[in-house]
């Protein structure tokens, strides 16, 4: 079964910096969901700006059996959507609409058709009753449903999710879950909260220093490194 | 100083809206050049913090307080264009959505603090921002976008015909050199935090201006600014002054000829002679600008 | 504060609202070239044009009182003009000034409360006003309100700390400054790195311009026309 993401010997560091990421070795399987696990500075934002090229470090990338490379890096970013942690800076555009509409446009798309396909992926996130409405004034969790819904625009089979949860309350990030539960896609998701890990994906892998130190399923690594609020767990660990 | 509509008379907003449009077009499409549009929403939220600054208070003393207005801070950061182009965005939201200055006097203060004032406030950052007194050189380019800014703008009052008495545009004159002072005090203690945090933020302008030729450009435009005042407060003044000094009938002929010789019945009328004598005024400093910008950026490209 | 009551107007359904972005921008253009171009019977064309606000912002169903409020602000500029003029022996011109500022920021109310923002901007962009200013002016109004809440943020967490609100001691307010432009500054990258996550190559698709009907045709003439007819009466017969 060919991998959707094969990433080998990836190594990055910000100008003049310490390597931000560390020889990585990474594998996404179809309709696998991989929870990106570790402390904050580990890395794991930076390489999931390395999935779609938005940075390049040494080391190869392969998403969707193509190299990542200049050429076809357009194919690429149609192929694996980035939802950003701050979905106000994700949301720039003046209305709803057209901000879903983005993709597609910049694919060439004919507005009819871009307009449709961005109704479509608004409806897919219960959201198309906004369609109108300015970003700016919406809630939290709507924001990130409409954020998901721009990407879902471009027809991606990879979402790549940079701590989703951020800003939702509790049943936000519930509903979040279920969403994300319903769309067929493969999934990356940085996260810091547990419970959402738990509910959506099969597999973690935890980065330290720029690299992953460890992987399996999402139970055994946050046992093993106390990543959760168990604090007794991690005293007996010591 | 926001201009609104209906203070400013028809000769003078008409012909800055003729003078800001081109001006902006030029800067638009340089920005555009040294940016390419993957630089646009860095202008566009830029501007938004410039927006934004103004919110922050500077304790002045006796309980008032100041704010920064930026010009120099976006010149010294984004360059001097795409901080033109910025200003005048700021300037077209504040007067659409904010009630904040006019529409047809937006090229009057387009002109004032996103052309004018912002280069003349670069001027000095290019050209001693590099060397042992460069935070002289960003004091001086905030205070001068500040000076060039509001003088432009009582000029165009006064060329209007607004009535301002000698006495009420002394204070001005005073409240606007501490407002000059306030606005560099704010650039440099900004810059110097800023380039704390990241020292890529700021432009580093490069070294060995001749500071001869500096000093004379800056000289240069602070005497066509105050001379501008001098000229729309009183255009009867330069022929008064000429007779004055003895000069000769034909050397005054000369002196005062383009604007107050010919008896010709569309100069008769005191606020034309005020209004063209301040427009040339305006356009002699426009036209350092365009030569001093053009100048540089033949510089930066070699 | 004050941009939502505006952002909210422009969101009506009225025959006014519906008219061509272009449409408006004229018929404001003229009504301001009308006030400002006349020097006889200033009063009555003052009362005339103020009736014919009114009649507009009655047609709009935008609070006639509301409006008049907002367009007030443009009032203390001209009110400290006027008080010069004033004292500087000339009482008549100072009235004159502050009634025709008064005037044009109520036109300019009217028209923005009437047209969302974007939709304006994009009328602009086909009256030839440079494209790139105006997509600087559109991500200005957009993050015009992320970046002040971010402001105003960071100067409650100053005055929390000690410094009494307004009075930050000139170096903090401004160390508080340079952290706002470096977030702002990263905030834009995070945009342009969204922007190029899905597929932005250096245009950004704009909605296609809306036609120009005959509504709108007839309601730029007659617009244009009313105040125009105004002035020229009373040029001849006051």
């Amino acid at each position: 079964m060919m991998p959707l993401i094969e990433v080998r010997n990836l190594t990055f560091r910000y100008d003049g910096g310490s390597p931000a990421l560390n020889g990585v070795n990474f594998r996404l399987n179809p309709r696998e969901s991989v929870a990106l696990l570790g402390p904050n500075g580990s890395g794991k934002t930076t390489f999931v700006l390395h999935l779609n090229g938005l940075l390049s470090g040494e080391g190869s990338v392969e998403v969707c059996g193509m190299k990542l490379e200049r050429r076809n890096l357009a194919l690429i970013r149609r192929k694996i959507g980035l939802v950003f942690q701050d979905s106000e800076s994700q949301l720039f555009m003046p209305t709803v609409l057209e901000d879903v509409a983005f993709a597609p446009l910049n694919s060439g798309m004919e507005r009819g058709g871009a307009l449709e396909r961005a109704m479509a992926a608004l409806k897919t996130v219960e959201m198309e009753a906004a369609a109108a409405r300015a970003p700016y004034h919406l809630s939290a969790g709507e924001k990130k449903r409409v954020a998901i819904a721009g990407i879902l625009a471009s027809g991606p089979e990879i979402l790549a999710l940079d701590e989703p949860t951020t800003f939702l309350d509790p049943p936000g990030q519930r509903a979040l879950a279920e969403l994300l539960a319903d769309l067929p896609q493969a999934k990356i998701i940085v996260t810091h909260n547990i419970g959402f890990a738990q509910k959506l994906c099969t597999r973690a892998v935890f980065f330290q220093r720029g690299t992953i130190v460890a992987e399996g399923p999402v139970d055994e690594i946050v046992s093993r490194f106390g990543w959760d609020l168990a604090l007794d767990r991690s005293k007996s660990r010591r | 100083m926001h201009i609104p509509d209906g203070f400013l008379s028809t000769p003078v907003w008409a012909a800055l809206d003729a003078a800001a449009a081109p001006a902006v077009g030029y800067m638009a499409r340089r920005a555009q050049h040294a940016f390419d549009e993957s630089k646009i929403p860095l202008l566009g939220v830029m501007g938004a913090f410039v927006f934004a600054a103004q919110m922050i208070n500077f304790p002045v003393g006796i309980g008032t307080t100041g704010h920064l207005v930026g010009g120099a801070l976006l010149a010294y950061t984004l360059g001097p264009a795409a901080a033109t182009i910025t200003m005048t965005a700021i300037l077209a939201i504040q007067a659409l959505v904010f009630q904040d200055g006019g529409i047809l006097a937006l090229g009057a203060n387009t002109i004032n603090m996103a052309v004018l004032g912002v280069w003349a406030g670069y001027l000095p950052f290019h050209l001693w921002g590099a060397g042992k007194n460069r935070g002289l050189a960003v004091f001086a380019g905030g205070a001068l976008s500040v000076l060039v800014s509001a003088t432009l703008a009582v000029a165009e009052l006064l060329m209007s015909g607004v009535r301002i008495a000698g006495s009420v545009l002394g204070v001005s004159f005073a409240l606007f050199l501490a407002a000059a002072a306030l606005e560099g005090a704010i650039t440099v203690s900004v810059v110097g935090a800023l380039e704390k945090i990241q020292p890529g933020f700021v432009r580093k302008p490069r070294e060995g201006r001749s500071f001869a030729l500096g000093a004379v450009a800056l000289a240069a435009l602070l005497l066509a600014t105050v001379g501008l005042l001098f000229a729309s407060a009183a255009p009867d003044g330069i022929q008064s002054l000429a007779q004055q000094a003895g000069v000769a009938s034909h050397a005054r002929t000369v002196l005062t000829t383009p604007f107050s010789g010919y008896e010709a019945a569309f100069v008769r009328a005191a606020w034309t002679r005020k209004a063209l004598a301040g427009l040339a005024g305006i356009g002699l400093i426009y036209a350092a600008c365009v030569v001093i910008g053009r100048t540089v950026s033949r510089r930066g490209s070699a | 504060m004050h941009h939502i009551v505006l952002e909210r107007w422009s969101r009506g359904r009225s025959a006014l609202h519906r008219r061509d972005a272009r449409a408006k921008i004229v018929a404001l253009l003229v009504f301001l070239v009308a006030l400002a171009t006349a020097e006889r019977a200033i009063p009555q064309l003052a009362a005339a044009l103020f009736l014919l606000l009114c009649a507009a912002l009655v047609w709009a169903r935008i609070p006639v009182l509301a409006a008049m409020a907002r367009a007030g602000v443009a009032l203390p500029f001209a009110a400290t003009f006027a008080a010069v003029s004033w004292i500087s022996g000339d009482a008549a011109r100072g009235a004159i000034l502050a009634v025709k500022s008064y005037l044009s920021a109520l036109a300019v109310v009217t028209v923005v409360a009437t047209t969302p923002l974007p939709a304006l901007l994009r009328g602009l962009e086909t009256m030839r006003v440079p494209r790139f200013l105006l997509t600087v002016a559109q991500f200005l109004y957009r993050y015009l309100f992320v970046v002040s809440e971010e402001g105003q943020h960071m100067a409650k967490a100053a005055a929390a700390r000690g410094a009494s609100a307004g009075r930050l001691r000139f170096r903090v307010a401004a160390g508080a400054l340079a952290v706002l432009f470096a977030r702002s500054y990263g905030r834009a990258q995070e945009i342009h790195g969204a922007m190029l996550a899905r597929g932005y190559n250096g245009r950004l698709p704009t909605a296609a311009a809306p036609r120009f009907g005959a509504s709108d045709a007839v309601f730029l003439a007659s617009a244009s026309l009313a105040p125009a007819l105004v002035r020229i009466a009373l040029d001849r017969f006051a």
